[in-house]
C-alpha cells in the first residue's frame, strides 16, 4: 500500500514539477516586453553564443554524417543495383529524421549545457537576485533572451545540417564512390517533397528546440546554487533533453509520417 | 565595440540558415515544378493502380511532360479515377493515346506512360485517356506463369 | 524611534528548520543599524525578508510604513528602486564592464540621456574611489574592489534604504576599513537608513548606532552599541569576546557511548 502512495505522491510531485516549469516559461516569454531596442540586443547577443557559437560542431557533424551515410548506402544499395539511390537515401534521411535529431542532440550537448551552466552560475553568484533587487525582472531579462535565441537558433542549425549533409554525400557518391549525379540529384528531387519533407523536418526541429532549451534554462534557474548543483544540472540538461527529443522524436514521426 | 562584430555574425548566421534553406527547398527537393496556371487535366480510369502516388511523374516517350493530380475511387465504375496535370505545351496528344503504369528501375517508383495514338483530335482539359493498362501486379503475373493458367490479362 | 523599517513577530523556516521564531525589532530612519549573530542564524534572510524577496510565514514587515509582502508586484519593484542591495560577492553582472554595471540601474528606472547617466555613473564610483577602473570587467576586479563597485552600484538610485549583507567578510584590513568609511560616509552624506549584516564585531560596533543581535531564530539583545557591551547576556558576551565555548558549544552534541562502538575502531 505505500508504495502505492508513493507512486502517487511521485505522480504529483512530477506534475507540480511540470507545471512549475511551465508557469516559469510562461512569465519569462509572454509578458509585455522589455524596452524593444534593448531586447533586441539582448536577442542578439545570445543568437551569436547559443547560435554562431555552435555552428562549427553542426557543420562538422553534418558533413560527417553525411559523408557516412552515403558510404554505407552505396554499400547496401549496389547489392541491388541501385546505387543511384544515395541521393534519395542521403536525402530523406537527413531531412526527415537526422537533420533535426542530430542537430538537436547536438545542441542540448553544446549549447544546451552551457545555458544551464550560465544561469546556474547567475543564480550562485547572486545576479539574479541583484536583477530583482533592481527592480528587474531576470526571467525577462536573463532568461527570455536565452529561450528564444534557442527556440530561432536550433531550426536554422537543422537546416544547415541537412544542407552540409547533402554536400557531404554528394561529394563522397559522386566524386568518390562513382554514382552518377544526374542520377543522384534526380532520384532524390523526385523523392523529396517540400511540404512533406522539409518542413515537416522544419516543424521538428522547432518542437525540439523549445523542449531542450525550455528544460536547459530551467534547469539553470532552478538549481543548487552550488558548484555541485551546477555540475549536477547540467548533466540533467543533456540528459533530460536527450531522452526528451527522442521521445518527441517517435510522436511527431508517428503523427507525420505514418499513414495510420 | 564588440557588439557590431557579433551583429555581423549573427546576420551572417541568419543568412547561412536562409541559404540552406533555399538550397534544400530547391535543389533537394525540386520545389518550383508544377505551376497549375501551366497545366491541363487529364483523367484516366485503372483497374489496378497498385502503388501510384500522387505528384507521380506522366511521360511520354521517357520525357516528363506532367504529373498525377489525384488519385479517387469511381464508385459506380469500381475503379481507380486518376487525374493528372499535362503542361500546356504539350497539347498535341491523340484522343486514342493508352496510358499504362511503369515501375522505373527495382526500387523505382512507379509512373504513367502514355504511348501516343493515331487520332487526329487531341486531348484538351477535362479529356479522358480510355485506353488504360494497370500496373503489373508481380504475385499475379508469377501466378500466371507457376499455373499456367489460360486466363490472360484484358 | 523613528522607525524605518519595523519586523513584527516574524516567522520563517526553511525545509523543516525554524529560521525565526516569533522575531520583532525595529531599525531606526538615517541611522546605521548592525544586525549580527553568529553564522547560520540566516541574517542574509532577513534582509531578503525585507526586500520581499522571501515571503515569511508569518507575521510582518513593513518598510517605510508600507507592508512588503502585501504590495502589488508593481509597487514593490516601485519600492525596491529606492533599496540598494549590497550583496555579498557583489554579484557584478559578469558580461557587463564596471561603467556598465553601475549605469544600469539608471538606464532602467530613469529616462535621463546617456550624458547625464555618464554623469551620475562616474559621480558614483569616484565616490567609492574606482573612477579609474570604469572601463574594467568584473573578472578583472579584486575581491575589494567587486565590493566597492557594487556599492556604487547599490547607490546609483540614491536610495531611502542600503543594506550591506556580510561587506566586510573576507577582506583585508585596508580593504575593509575603505568600506566602514564609505559607509559611515554615505550615511552621513544623504538621510539613508543603511542595515549592516555582519559577524565582523570591531567593524561593525564602530560605526553602528543601533545593534541587533541575533541567535537560535531569536532576537538576543538589541540597543545601542555601548548598551550591547554592557549586557550580561551570557550569548551576547561569548559573541562579542569571541570565546571558543559557552552558550554556542565547542564541541558538537555527542552520540551515547553504544553508538560510538558502531564506528568502528577501538573506544
Amino acid at each position: 500500500m505505500n508504495k502505492v502512495i508513493g507512486l502517487g505522491a511521485s505522480a504529483l510531485n512530477w506534475l507540480e514539477a511540470v507545471g512549475k516549469a511551465g508557469i516559469f516559461i510562461f512569465q519569462s516569454v509572454f509578458r509585455l516586453p522589455v524596452r524593444l531596442p534593448e531586447a533586441i540586443n539582448l536577442l542578439i547577443k545570445q543568437l551569436y553564443s547559443v547560435g554562431v557559437l555552435s555552428l562549427v560542431i553542426v557543420v562538422v557533424s553534418g558533413a560527417f554524417i553525411g559523408m557516412v551515410l552515403s558510404l554505407q548506402g552505396y554499400s547496401i544499395l549496389a547489392k541491388f543495383g541501385s546505387e543511384d539511390a544515395v541521393g534519395q537515401l542521403l536525402a530523406l534521411s537527413l531531412l526527415r529524421e537526422l537533420g533535426p535529431v542530430v542537430t538537436a542532440l547536438l545542441f542540448a550537448g553544446r549549447a544546451g549545457s552551457s545555458l544551464t551552466a550560465e544561469i546556474g552560475l547567475m543564480k550562485a553568484t547572486e545576479q539574479l537576485s541583484s536583477y530583482e533587487m533592481m527592480g528587474v525582472d531576470p526571467l525577462r531579462r536573463v532568461i527570455a533572451p536565452r529561450f528564444i535565441a534557442g527556440v530561432i537558433c536550433m531550426p536554422i542549425l537543422s537546416l544547415i545540417f541537412s544542407a552540409v549533409g547533402i554536400i557531404g554525400g554528394l561529394m563522397v557518391s559522386v566524386a568518390w564512390l562513382g554514382v552518377h549525379d544526374g542520377a543522384f540529384w534526380s532520384l532524390m528531387q523526385q523523392s523529396v517533397y517540400f511540404d512533406t519533407d522539409i518542413v515537416n523536418g522544419l516543424i521538428k526541429a522547432v518542437c525540439f528546440a523549445i523542449a531542450v532549451t525550455w528544460i536547459a534554462v530551467y534547469q539553470g534557474y532552478e538549481c543548487v546554487p552550488t558548484s555541485e548543483g551546477i555540475g549536477k544540472a547540467t548533466t540533467r540538461t543533456v540528459v533530460l533533453g536527450s531522452l526528451a527529443i527522442l521521445a518527441l522524436d517517435f510522436v511527431l514521426t508517428a503523427a507525420m509520417f505514418g499513414d495510420f | 565595440m564588440r557588439s557590431k562584430h557579433t551583429e555581423l555574425l549573427v546576420g551572417s548566421f541568419i543568412v547561412l540558415g536562409l541559404a540552406a534553406f533555399v538550397y534544400l527547398a530547391v535543389q533537394v527537393s525540386g520545389l518550383g515544378f508544377s505551376n497549375n496556371k501551366d497545366t491541363y487535366q487529364v483523367v484516366a480510369r485503372f483497374d489496378d493502380i497498385a502503388g501510384l502516388s500522387n505528384r507521380a511523374k506522366v511521360s511520354i516517350a521517357g520525357v516528363t511532360v506532367g504529373d498525377v493530380e489525384s488519385i479517387t475511387f469511381d464508385k459506380e465504375l469500381y475503379m481507380a479515377l486518376v487525374t493528372m496535370n499535362i503542361r500546356s505545351d504539350v497539347d498535341n496528344i491523340p484522343t486514342d493515346s493508352s496510358v499504362a503504369i511503369l515501375t522505373s528501375g527495382l526500387l523505382g517508383e512507379k509512373y504513367l506512360g502514355i504511348t501516343i495514338g493515331a487520332d487526329e483530335d487531341v486531348l484538351t482539359g477535362g479529356g479522358e485517356i480510355y485506353d488504360t493498362q494497370s500496373a503489373l501486379v508481380l504475385e499475379t503475373l508469377i501466378s500466371q506463369f507457376l499455373f499456367n493458367s489460360g486466363d490472360s490479362e484484358e | 524611534m523613528d522607525a524605518y523599517i519595523e519586523v513584527q513577530g516574524l516567522q520563517f523556516s526553511r525545509a523543516d528548520r525554524i529560521i525565526y521564531d516569533d522575531v520583532s525589532l525595529q531599525i531606526p530612519r538615517g541611522k546605521i543599524t548592525a544586525v549580527m549573530g553568529p553564522s547560520g542564524t540566516g541574517k542574509t534572510t532577513l534582509l531578503r525578508l525585507i526586500a520581499a524577496q522571501l515571503a515569511p510565514d508569518k507575521g510582518c514587515i513593513r518598510v517605510d510604513g508600507k507592508e512588503v509582502h502585501t504590495l502589488s508586484r508593481f509597487n514593490l519593484y516601485e519600492l525596491r528602486k529606492k533599496m540598494g542591495m549590497l550583496f555579498q560577492s557583489g554579484a557584478l553582472f559578469s558580461d557587463m564592464s564596471v561603467f556598465e554595471n553601475v549605469a544600469f540601474p539608471l538606464e532602467e528606472h530613469t529616462k535621463l540621456s546617456v550624458d547625464e547617466i555618464q554623469v551620475r555613473v562616474l559621480e558614483k564610483l569616484h565616490s567609492v574611489g574606482l573612477k579609474g577602473a570604469a572601463a574594467l570587467m568584473p573578472a578583472e576586479l579584486s575581491g575589494g574592489m567587486a565590493r566597492r563597485v557594487a556599492l556604487a552600484r547599490a547607490i546609483a538610485l540614491d536610495p531611502a534604504l542600503v543594506m550591506y549583507d556580510e561587506p566586510f567578510t573576507g577582506q583585508d584590513p585596508i580593504s575593509k576599513g575603505v568600506l566602514v568609511e564609505l559607509i559611515r560616509q554615505l550615511n552621513e552624506q544623504g538621510d539613508i537608513t543603511s542595515v549592516l549584516v555582519s559577524h565582523d564585531v570591531a567593524e561593525s560596533l564602530s560605526i553602528a548606532d543601533h545593534v541587533c543581535i541575533l541567535a537560535g531564530g531569536r532576537v538576543v539583545a538589541e540597543g545601542s552599541p555601548a548598551q550591547i557591551l554592557d549586557s550580561d547576556d551570557p550569548r551576547v558576551q561569548q559573541f562579542l569576546k569571541g570565546e571558543p565555548d559557552g552558550p554556542v558549544p565547542f564541541h558538537y552534541p555527542e552520540v551515547s557511548a553504544d553508538d560510538t562502538k558502531s564506528l568502528g575502531g577501538a573506544q
